[in-house]
């Protein structure tokens, strides 16, 4: 445990006169997963943007641990260098996969374009690598050739998936990866998620609403109410523990099956 | 068209080279010499140099109204109408022949307001209008080749957000394009896009080189003639200076290849030019025949002459 | 040996109920505790007292309203876990501290023998150390007489006997430094009470401490080697 991947600072943002993220600083280390919870408009959404480099921040910064340069700001690198650190050490899984795949593109060319985009100019391997990825995300390869169009919808998710990992990324950004789910396939999705994690040593900062999907994957919590981050801590002491008033309503309305 | 409705005079700021030039224009009515005023075509030429300073990218301009609709090569005829002198001689051509509506067209419109000299010779021609074609017969230095173009974006099909599709320019990721490609052997087993295939153009911008088959593509490459590319209805205007890269994109295993056919053209019997298949009769026969048709004219000529003895002296 | 493997320095918890009027609930006042390796050590007092609380301080799983909770690591470096950071809790229960609960936490499609074998893979994913964590799961399954044909399913069907079972096998896979058992018996039986009874004994003679809370305090005498009554942890209210 050398040093933390992802350093933020006094990231915040204000959209006319609604300041929908006051002054917000956090570490993630390597192989950690963080799970940001909140109801709507609590601001996770804006803060996984501003880190993620898609949203401009007002103030603050966001320094990544870079493969090559070691640590580095991401917002004062180019949207050239953004761009490439976003599609390649990055990973960003929407809560719509339309927003993330091409829906009318074949789901082996959703897999492989990445990889093209970073050169790789065989179809063959490019071929392997997408038969090899939708076996990992447990999607059958024979459906390389199908438009996500005709998938269903925990198929589109875990091939969105799919797509970010597959040029091994160590830091996945995720905006509520199984809401609109079936419950049984919401399950699904999340055992692949954790194996998946574990697997590669992915870190994420997962957003959600489900605090039972937080518990599941992540180690670590933050709980955001208005724009503010109201509790932090280890995900069990956030939920068993819950020491803000918000944090021990949202932990009290939660049904337990 | 009534001549009544367009009433465009020549604007006030003019040097004396275009006061001349505005002088012969009188030749259809009230019509500026080749149509567009003088400030339009200031405006285009401005784009084209522009165009042909960054090779392949696409310049915005401000297309105008012309008197045929979006389609039928509005674009290309802005960029000939933006360059054209008195003094050169104009070829346009439809499917590489002379003699189609949208040809006869144009050559038309430009014989009526301009008044330069027209002709189907390759060689002869200072200017040749183009559309879905590049002529058989090599091109040559101080000859600009002006293509009609559709659609100018080679990513739009699969993005269509333009301002996405212009970051991408700009920031050269064109892993897009590729999966284009890759669509295409994952379905047919090989690459099938045979027309609008697209080039790489000069190591830096991807670019519809308009939808010519891609047996044309190889000819862009250093071609020593300048390429103008005008899309009217989409308000891009691209270029391809003389001698520059231009390269088809391809995957190593799957390379980039033109078409070849078994047939020879049942007129000239060329078996190096671009055949069109033509369906001569309801049993269905057919044959092959050049589509640049002064390509096949010139070497049916040649053949004739050949086998004719010629007149002793 | 010099400082205590686990010492408890003035610790004090109370509930603050921020949705009911802002009541506090005091449940532990000035709590010292110290336990060494190889101790046993079984809390005591009628329910409602404290007792899986002042298990879950020590987890951190509840957050100390004051005082001092020292757990020495694998490297011998003493933590304090009402201040450490998110990170070094997270190494030291993966290496130095288990916790058996009560109830299985169910993990969806993952089967009873990958979920016990998963402490000793962790990071770590060749085949060999697959293999041998799978070993080890099996050996712990036998002897806690899970039936094989039970080991490829998720224990999500399972009776409440068996889930509590694999849970304990979970925790004990690996040997840790410091073991906190809360009421891990409740509901098994007396041949299976018995092999968890020979597990923790193995567990401590290997040099482990543990500090347990049995609903049974039959269970309890056969396995202690020290009684804390948690209610002299009340203070003097």
């Amino acid at each position: 445990m050398s040093a933390p991947l992802l350093q933020v600072r006094d990231v915040s943002k204000r959209f006319g006169d609604q300041l929908a993220l006051h002054s917000t600083s956090f570490d993630l280390w390597p192989g950690e997963i963080l799970a940001v919870v909140g109801e709507s408009g609590s601001g996770k959404t804006t803060l996984l943007n501003l880190i993620a480099a898609r949203l401009r921040s007002d103030s603050g910064s966001v320094h990544f641990d870079t493969r090559d340069q070691g640590l580095q700001d991401v917002f004062k690198m180019t949207q050239a260098e953004q761009r490439l650190l976003a599609r390649t050490d990055w990973g960003f899984v929407h809560q719509h996969a339309a927003d993330g795949l091409r829906m009318d593109v074949s789901a082996g060319a959703n897999v492989g374009e990445r990889l093209m985009g970073l050169g790789e100019r065989h179809y063959g391997r490019l071929r392997a690598a997408a038969t090899h990825w939708l076996q990992r995300v447990e999607i059958d390869p024979s459906r390389i050739d199908d438009a996500p169009r005709n998938f269903s919808g925990g198929m589109r998710q875990r091939l969105q998936i799919a797509r970010n990992l597959v040029t091994k990324p160590r830091l996945v950004f995720m905006d509520e990866p199984t809401s609109g789910l079936d419950v049984s396939v919401q399950a699904r999705l999340l055992d692949l998620l954790r194996q998946l994690t574990r697997q590669m040593q992915l870190a994420a900062v997962i957003v959600t609403h489900d605090l039972a999907v937080a518990r599941l994957l992540s180690q670590r919590m933050m709980v955001m109410q208005k724009g503010v981050v109201v509790e932090a801590g280890l995900t069990d002491q956030v939920l068993d523990d819950p020491q803000h008033a918000y944090t021990q309503l949202l932990v009290s309305s939660v049904l337990q099956p | 068209m009534s001549q009544q409705t367009i009433e465009v005079h020549p604007m006030p700021l003019t040097t004396p080279q275009e006061s001349r030039v505005a002088e012969m224009s009188a030749l259809d009515g009230e019509f500026n010499f080749a149509y567009l005023d003088e400030r339009t075509k200031r405006m285009i030429r401005r784009a084209l140099l522009k165009a042909v300073a960054i090779p392949g990218y696409q310049v915005p301009f401000g297309s105008r109204e012309m008197p045929l609709p979006y389609g039928w090569g509005t674009g290309g005829i802005q960029v000939t109408a933006s360059v054209i002198g008195p003094n050169d001689v104009l070829k346009v051509i439809d499917q590489g022949s002379d003699d189609t509506v949208n040809a006869v067209n144009i050559r038309r419109f430009f014989e009526r307001t301009t008044a330069v000299r027209t002709t189907t010779a390759t060689l002869e021609a200072t200017l040749i209008q183009t559309r879905h074609r590049i002529p058989e017969t090599p091109l040559q230095e101080g000859q600009v080749l002006i293509y009609q173009v559709p659609v100018p974006e080679p990513m739009q099909r699969l993005e269509p957000r333009e301002a996405e599709t212009r970051m991408l320019h700009g920031l050269a990721e064109y892993g897009l394009m590729h999966v284009k490609l890759y669509e295409d052997i994952a379905r047919y087993g090989h690459i099938a896009t045979t027309y609008d295939y697209p080039v790489l153009v000069n190591d830096r911008y991807i670019m519809s080189p308009s939808p010519i088959p891609k047996f044309d593509n190889p000819k862009m490459h250093m071609n020593p003639a300048l390429q103008l590319f005008g899309a009217g209805r989409e308000k891009r205007i691209y270029a391809v200076p003389p001698y520059t890269k231009v390269e088809s994109l391809g995957f190593e295993d799957h390379p980039f290849e033109v078409q070849r056919w078994d047939a020879a053209c049942a007129l000239c019997g060329a078996e190096d030019s671009f055949l069109d298949e033509i369906v001569t009769d309801d049993a269905g026969g057919r044959m092959h025949v050049c589509s640049d048709s002064h390509y096949c004219e010139t070497r049916q000529q040649a053949q004739a002459a050949i086998s004719s003895p010629v007149e002793a002296p | 040996m010099s400082t205590p493997l686990l010492q408890l320095i003035d610790v004090s918890k109370h509930f603050t109920l921020h949705n009911q009027g802002g009541a506090t609930l005091r449940v532990l006042d000035h709590a010292n505790l110290s336990v060494d390796s190889g101790e046993c050590v079984i809390l005591q007092a009628p329910s409602g007292m404290g007792k899986s609380t002042l298990l879950k301080l020590i987890y951190a799983s509840y957050r100390a309203s004051s005082g001092r909770i020292c757990v020495r690591d694998s490297a011998g470096e003493t933590v304090d876990v009402t201040t450490a950071s998110a990170q070094t809790l997270v190494r030291l229960r993966r290496e130095s501290m288990a916790y058996v609960s009560q109830f299985l936490r169910v993990i969806p499609r993952v089967s009873a023998l990958d979920l016990i074998a998963e402490p000793l893979i962790d990071s770590v994913d060749s085949d060999d150390a697959v293999k041998c964590a799978h070993d080890a799961a099996k050996a712990l399954l036998s002897r806690l007489s899970i039936p094989e044909r039970l080991w490829h399913l998720p224990p999500a069907t399972f009776s409440g006997g068996e889930q509590q079972r694999i849970n304990i096998a979970r925790s004990l896979i690996k040997p840790k430094a410091l073991v906190l058992l809360d009421e891990p018996t409740a509901s098994l039986d007396r041949a299976n009470t018995g092999v968890v009874v020979q597990l923790i004994d193995e567990a401590r003679a290997q040099g482990s401490a543990i500090v347990g809370v049995f609903h049974d305090s039959e269970v309890g005498a056969s396995v202690a080697t020290r009684y804390v009554n948690v209610a002299d942890f009340r203070g003097s209210v």
